[in-house]
């Protein structure tokens, strides 16, 4: 008994000690309340909404332009679905830097959440024999095709299975997002992912106020942290107000699409329905929700 | 006695299991039920992609100061034996590459009403709806571009879309996509700080 209570006061007075250490080395309550924010699915409207509050304002002091952050939910009878035309894409990679100014990517340290893949036509879809670093004076190259690669949207995403502290998880509407503030950055998700799709901050991300997109989602493209991971949406702060995503609007061979799969009439069903379709590593049963065809 | 015994024993076990197994299979049945109404109460509207009869499109790409035609040619008298151009429009007749052996300017623009294009039939065509044109050859191509499919389109996933002309990005004399120069590689990651 005794033992019990000297470890009890123990633990108390070292939180003390943490708290008080804290509280004089200058840190404010909003420090603490960030770092006993729950994780972003417990959090109630109003909770929500005092986060989102202090956010924009932070976001504010520091860039200085007016932000707005949405934690609008996925709308009832959506589950997105996209399809990339592998006969049209000539490996511009305009939908790479589209992507990295719309979603506030980290240029220094650089992170692209698109990778464009250069193979050989002769070899065939062959990742160990790919090239991303492909850099000609003209696209597309002679004898080869491209394939972009970006987060598949798995129906079955071992990313989040393997979430210690489930910081990630599939939305209603089949988007795959993460909870900044809840990870605890292993990388377990990295390594289970098949498609290289999660990145990580090893650095503190460096975003160029004059480029910052102010129109922002919390579990999208909201700046990150150093140490935490993050991915593709399908650019979560446009798709839930009904736009197309940045990489389908700026693609110049309009080789991305992107729509509802549970709407029969969308352009996705269309492709599904009528092209000759894959998905990427289908032996892995991750089931993505990101769809090759091909147009011709 | 030991059969009594026996038995003492086994009745309670055999309700107590009975109870038990009822208890779960009603709890299974409640949370069936309750699982089902919540399917059917939450069943949900499907999002539906806005059906569009008319497609928005940008304006026709004219180069500077072409159109309207009229603007010359009423002066002209029009010549509508096939010949290759060599006074005028010779810009196109030096990349004029569109089944340039068996077709020429009059196959789709009108030899009375400059002003328009021609469709096989005769019928005059405005160029804003120039896809016309190219649908009746490439059919299927216009089908999937009316649905979306072949082309660009940006907007709405579920509601307005713009849609571009085949030839915004087609010249439809030398319809052969151009090629692009590309945005830079990645860093690669030894070189990343
Ligand atoms: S912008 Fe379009 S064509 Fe260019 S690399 Fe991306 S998908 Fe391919
Ligand atoms: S592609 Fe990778 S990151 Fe995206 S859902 Fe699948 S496993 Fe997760």
């Amino acid at each position: 008994m005794k033992k019990e209570n000297s470890r009890r006061s123990f633990l108390k007075n070292i939180s003390l000690a943490t708290f008080s250490a804290l509280a004089l080395s200058g840190c404010n309550t909003e420090v603490f309340d960030e770092f006993l924010q729950k994780n972003f699915r417990t959090l109630s409207k109003k909770e929500k909404d005092k986060i989102i509050k202090n956010l924009e304002l932070k976001y504010k002091e520091k860039y200085g332009k007016e932000f707005h952050v949405s934690d609008k939910p996925a709308m009832e009878g959506t589950l997105f679905g996209y399809a990339l035309d592998l006969s049209r894409c000539v490996g511009c990679r305009k939908c790479v830097y589209a992507c990295v100014k719309e979603n506030n990517q980290s240029r220094e340290p650089q992170i692209h959440w698109i990778e464009v893949l250069q193979m050989e036509k002769e070899k065939g879809i062959d990742f160990a024999d790919s090239n991303v670093q492909y850099n000609p004076e003209k696209v597309p190259e002679k004898g080869h095709f491209y394939v972009p690669v970006q987060c598949q949207q798995c129906r079955n995403p071992q990313c989040v299975t393997v979430c210690p502290v489930k910081a990630t998880w599939q939305e209603p509407d089949g988007i795959v997002v993460v909870d900044y503030n809840w990870c605890i950055g292993c990388r377990y998700c990295m390594a289970a992912c098949p498609y290289g799709a999660r990145h990580f901050n090893w650095g503190e991300p460096t975003v160029p106020t004059e480029e910052i997109n102010t129109e922002m989602h919390y579990l999208g493209n909201r700046p990150r942290k150093k140490g935490v991971v993050e991915k593709c949406t399908f650019c979560i702060q446009r798709t839930r107000e009904g736009k197309y995503p940045a990489c389908v609007e700026i693609c110049p061979v309009g080789a991305r699409k992107f729509g509802n799969l549970l709407d029969p009439e969308s352009e996705i069903r269309y492709i599904l329905e009528n092209k000759r379709v894959l998905v990427l590593k289908q032996e892995l049963n991750t089931q993505p929700k990101f769809y090759y065809f091909f147009g011709i | 006695m030991k059969d009594k015994f026996y038995v003492n024993i086994k009745i309670p076990v055999i309700l107590m299991t009975l109870f038990i197994f009822l208890i779960f299979s009603c709890n299974n049945k409640e949370t069936e039920n309750a699982a089902k109404a919540e399917k059917d109460s939450t069943k949900p509207e499907i999002i539906k992609t806005q059906k569009v009869e008319e497609y928005a499109v940008e304006a026709p790409p004219f180069s500077d100061g072409i159109y309207p035609c009229t603007d010359c040619h009423a002066n002209i008298v029009a010549n509508p034996e096939r010949r290759v151009l060599t006074e005028w429009h010779e810009d196109i007749s030096a990349i004029f590459n569109h089944d340039s052996e068996n077709r020429w300017c009059l196959d789709c623009h009108d030899l009375k009403n400059r002003d328009y294009l021609k469709l096989a039939s005769g019928k005059l065509l405005d160029f804003k709806e120039s896809y016309k044109l190219c649908g009746q050859c490439h059919g299927e191509k216009l089908r999937d571009w009316k649905v979306g499919v072949h082309g660009k389109r940006t907007g709405n996933w579920n509601g307005k879309k713009e849609y571009l002309l085949c030839v915004h990005c087609h010249n439809p004399h030398s319809p052969k996509f151009n090629e692009l120069t590309p945005l830079p590689p990645p860093m690669r990651p030894e070189d990343i700080k």
